[in-house]
This record gives structure tokens, sequence and C-alpha cells, in this order.
């Protein structure tokens, strides 16, 4: 009785040290995935792509600063390239808006897309932002429905298209540049759909219970690649992408080639026939075998 | 707020029920607002209803028949906050009478078939998880396969944040099913009611082919709060209202629920009228003369000629000309 009582009582024990571990580990990746020093979407391009040629504008009003895009060369083919950008020191970020894109800079990606589809490049996108910009103005200009049409003018391409998410990966700003092939998601990355301290804000009714939401909602690489809501982890040096940001990139560089060569060997049509597929397929829900 | 009806049903007998109206205040007697489709019949707040009560209001008279209703909410996370999240279900199923926050089937409205897709913001807010995407997916789908029209009544908080990515993938899970449907050319109308916000609106229901909304609904991506946190703007008194996004050009029309289902329902004989279908004025819709088909196969045989052998050379050497790739099975 007593001995029962005491394993009980060491499993519990057990249970709760795992929880305070993982909320530990969790907690410390959103940190490194926040951390200044990690590199950007404009050090990826520098390491990644050669020749870039950055091009501006939304073609209707605009450059938004948060997303960069452009043509170059990546290993020996040209291709689109675009993703969030955030800056590092204070007036960099606050010229990026912290990477939070608003109507013009999706605009701009679905514009790039186009450019992509009728010269027939692959795209390659890197996701790093903590979400949409929320402004009245954003949302005046039709913020939900840029989101949307980014994301259809993703889904509805028959070019490659790989998603590389390299730091904060918040919410339907970061999904509308990875409605991709393939999802590649650095170790330090997360992907979540609220930020840990609106999730706490909302279902805690305290923002400081952010650590605890962000364990709970599981954002990062390891935990998302089981669900099939990403395709691979990339490693990153130790202590994270910031201590050795050539050797991410390296990393970086390595995955999104095997992945493109994967991509090449499929028609158009296939691969956008594979992409719709892999986003059917995205959801947990039981009672199939119930009678309809 | 459906909270005010709860109040109402617990309250007094089936009798002498009265109702307020949230907005103005007055009190009516409960029958006469349910006949008025729950809109005050004062100052014509439109209260927000349920999605059976929705289907009923929209749907001609038994002609709903439900599917997908055994789809079940799983906790892919095994997520907990101040509860568990199959806690939260299952209140959310013993007050709202869902399995789920959309309820999905077929229907006539005002005659004219379509699959009709209903969200219920009194399930867990309308969020968008697994099993609404799913349902959203096969309704879409079997519109398509089907070519009925997809009706969605849309009507949610946003995505499920117990889902944690796998709620926010449903966004582009169901992005892709209006691919589907436009592949197939087939009418998708949303209807947008209070309120309709965060990643639903983000979604599916901006890329219908018509998109209207009911009065006074709030519809926006970033909400107040966030947008006071975030950037500490003022926000115009109007902010989100359907009327304000009439304004703005972000919706085709605000419709009363009064005048709802005729609307949808000539949307749709609209969307389906042209050629193919018998329209209003039109005497012999299907039969076309022996000399304009032969201008149109002359014209058809014409066109394709001229794009023979103009196929470029694709990505990955897949050889498929630029066209083919446009619309793929759904």
């Amino acid at each position: 009785m007593n001995l029962s009582e005491e394993a009980e009582r060491l499993q519990e024990l057990l249970k709760s040290r795992r929880h305070e571990r993982r909320r530990h580990d969790t907690w410390l990746t959103v940190q490194i995935a926040r951390n200044k020093d990690r590199p950007r979407t404009s050090d990826y391009i520098g390491y990644l792509i050669e020749g870039f040629e950055e091009l501006k504008g939304d073609r209707l009003r605009a450059d938004d600063r948060a997303v960069l895009g452009g043509l170059g060369w990546f290993d020996g083919r040209a291709v689109v390239v675009l993703g969030h950008q955030k800056g590092r020191t204070l007036d960099e970020q606050t010229r990026h808006s912290f990477g939070m894109a608003r109507p013009e800079g999706y605009r701009k990606a679905q514009r790039l897309f186009a450019l992509a589809e009728r010269h027939r490049l692959a795209v390659l996108t890197f996701v790093d932002t903590p979400g949409a910009f929320p402004g009245v103005a954003a949302e005046e200009g039709g913020q939900a429905r840029a989101i949307a049409e980014t994301m259809l003018a993703m889904a509805r391409l028959s070019v490659p298209v790989i998603a590389t998410l390299i730091g904060e990966g918040g919410s339907g700003g970061a999904l509308a540049f990875a409605v991709a092939d393939r999802v590649l998601m650095q170790e330090n990355a997360t992907y979540s759909v609220i930020s840990p301290e609106g999730c706490a804000a909302i279902l805690w009714r305290d923002a400081e219970f952010a650590p605890q939401a962000a364990e709970a909602m599981r954002p990062t690489a390891s935990q998302l690649l089981p669900l099939g809501v990403i395709d691979r982890v990339i490693e990153e040096p130790r202590g994270g992408a910031h201590q050795n940001p050539e050797a991410a990139a390296r990393r970086v560089h390595e995955a999104i080639g095997e992945a493109l060569t994967e991509l090449e060997e499929l028609t158009p049509r296939e691969r956008r026939l594979l992409r719709r597929e892999r986003f059917r397929k995205l959801g947990v829900w039981g009672g199939e075998g119930a009678p309809v | 707020m459906s909270v005010t009806v709860e109040i109402e049903r617990r309250g007094n007998g089936p009798q002498d029920r009265r109702w307020t109206c949230p907005a103005c205040r007055t009190e009516h007697d409960h029958a006469a607002v349910r006949r008025n489709l729950w809109v005050c019949p004062e100052c014509g707040h439109h209260q927000r209803i349920g999605a059976r009560e929705r289907i009923s209001q929209l749907a001609d008279e038994r002609t709903f028949v439900e599917y997908w209703a055994h789809l079940r909410t799983l906790d892919p996370l095994e997520f907990v906050d101040l509860e568990p999240y199959p806690e939260r279900v299952r209140e959310a199923q013993a007050s709202s009478g869902s399995t789920e926050a959309i309820v999905a089937g077929t229907a006539t409205i005002d005659d004219s078939p379509c699959v009709l897709a209903v969200m219920d913001f009194g399930f867990m807010g309308g969020s968008m998880g697994s099993v609404v995407g799913e349902k959203l997916w096969r309704a879409a789908t079997s519109a398509a396969d089907e070519g009925r029209p997809l009706v969605a009544v849309a009507s949610s908080g946003g995505a499920r944040m117990q889902e944690g990515a796998v709620s926010l993938m449903q966004m582009a899970k169901t992005t892709c099913a209006v691919d589907v449907l436009n592949d197939a050319r087939v009418p998708f109308v949303a209807v947008m009611a209070d309120p309709c916000t965060g990643g639903v609106v983000a979604s599916f229901v901006s890329l219908a082919d018509i998109c209207v909304a009911e009065p006074g609904a709030l519809l926006y991506f970033s909400g107040p709060r966030v947008i006071a946190q975030t950037t500490r703007e003022r926000l115009p008194a109007d902010f989100g209202t359907a009327e304000r996004n009439l304004e703005l050009g972000h919706l085709d029309a605000v419709v009363t629920r009064a005048e709802l289902k005729a609307k949808v329902g000539n949307y749709l004989r609209l969307l389906r009228g042209g050629g193919q279908h018998d329209g209003p004025g039109r005497r012999d819709s299907r039969r076309r003369g022996g000399r304009t088909r032969r201008l149109a196969r002359a014209a058809s045989a014409r066109v394709a000629a001229a794009f023979k052998d103009t196929g470029s050379e694709p990505v990955g050497g897949g050889g498929e000309a630029p066209g083919a790739s446009e619309e793929p099975p759904a």
C-alpha cells in the first residue's frame, strides 16, 4: 500500500520534472528564435544567393521594407527569393517594422510569385516574423485578403517552392510565405498560431504565462516534424545560428539544395497537386470508423 | 451575444419570455424576435445565432442534409491551459449542441442547390481547428466534384489555439480547398456574420467569389486589442464594421438577415447563369444555331493551331506547356 503510493508520488514528480524541462527548453528556443543577432533573411541571401538583385515595390502603392525580395542565382540556377526582413539595430528594426509585413509586403510577394511562374523560376522563401503588421492602415488596406491571396498564389505556383523558417514563424503572417512544396525549419526557429504572450493573455488571462503557453503550443522544429507541419529540421551550430552564421548558412544551403533537386524531378502539374495534397493531409481528427 | 439568449432560456417559462436587445436595451417578446430572425425589431441589431438556427433560416425547408458530422476532435498536442482541451470541447458540445464549430451538408437556398457550411461562434468562439478545416475541405471538394456551389457562413474568432501550428495549417488547407473550387469553376459565396476575425478571414472567406456581411458585423484580422498593444494607435469608432469594410471596398454588399436568403439564391443563379443555364429573358438557352456552332468549331481549331508547339521548357524539365498546369483535377 505504502509502496504503491510512493511509486505514484514518484511518477507524478517525474512527470512534473519532464514538464518543467520541456517548458524550459521550449522557452529557450523562443528566446533564441528572437535573438537580435540571429542571421536575417538578408544574411542568408548574402550567403546562399549569388548576384542578388533586389526588386522593390508592390506595383500598386508602396514598397514594404518588412519584405525583402528579388532575383539571384542559387547553385547555378536563377531563382526568385524573398522573405521577411527584421533588421538588427533598433533603427533597422524600426525601418523594417520588425519583420511585420503590411498588405503592400504581401502584394510584393504576389507579384514576385507571378514573375517566378511566368519565367519558370523556383521560389525560395525565408520566414522570420512575429506576425503580420497589426495596424489600422494595414487592416483597412486589406491585410486579411492580402494574406489569403498570397497563400492562394503560392498554392497555385507550378515551379518548385521551398520555405525555410529561420527565426520566428508567427501566425498567418508567417504562413503566407510558407505554402510550399517543402517547409524546412531551423532547429531553434519557432512556428506557432499566435505568440506565446498572446496565447497566455487569452487562455491564461495573463501574458506572464508565456512560457507555459509556449510549451503547450509546441512551436519548435522537433515538435512540429512528427505533426507534418514541417518536412525537415535544419541543425544549427551549438548555441544557435548567431554563434556561427556561416556554418548555419551552409546547412541551410545544403537542405534547400537537396529539396530543390528533388522537386525539379517533378512536373509542374505534379508539384501543384502534391503541394495541395501536402496541406490537405494536415490536421488531426478522429471518427472515420463511424458510419457516415 | 448568445449569452443573453441563454439567460432568457434558463430564466422564465416558455410563455411570456422576454428578450432584451444588447444594443438598444429595449425589451421584446421572445417569440417575436425569433420570428424576426433574431434581429431586434427596434434597432435592427443582428443577434448572433448558432449554426442550426442559421441553417433553418437560410436553407429551404427540409432540404438540409448534414454530412461529415462523424468527424471527431482530437487533442494532438495534449494541450492544457487552465483546463485540458478535451474538457473544453466537451463543454462546448454540451452548450452548443453541435459536435464542432462548423455544421456542413447539402441544401437548396431559394431553390438553388448548394453545399452549405455554417460556422458556430458559440462553439469555442467558432475557432478553426483540424475538424473545421477538414469539414471545409470536404464541403469544398464535394462541391467541386458535384458542380454544386459552396455557401459558407463564417463567424469565428480565428484559429484554435489549442491545436497550435496544426490549426494554423488549416488556413493553408482551406485556401487550397478554394483553389480546388476555382479550378472546377464552381461558385463560392461567403457570408460573414459577427464576429469574423483572425485566420478565418485571412484564408478561405476572403477568397470567395462573392463576399457579403451582415449589418454591424465586426470583421478584421488583427483586433483592436492587439493593435492598441502593438502600435498604440487610436482606433476609429467604426473600425472593422461591415459598413466600414463596404466603404473601403472589402465587401460586395452588406445584407440584412431578412434579405440574405433571397440574395444568396440570386447570387447562385447569376454565377451559374452564363450560357448553359436558363436565366430570365433567355428563351432558347440551350440550342445554338448550326452557324454559331460551325463558327465556334472553326475558331477553336484556329486557336489550337496557333498554340501548337509554343510550350516552353518548364523548370525541372517536365515538358508541359504553360497552360497545361492550369487545371489539375480536383
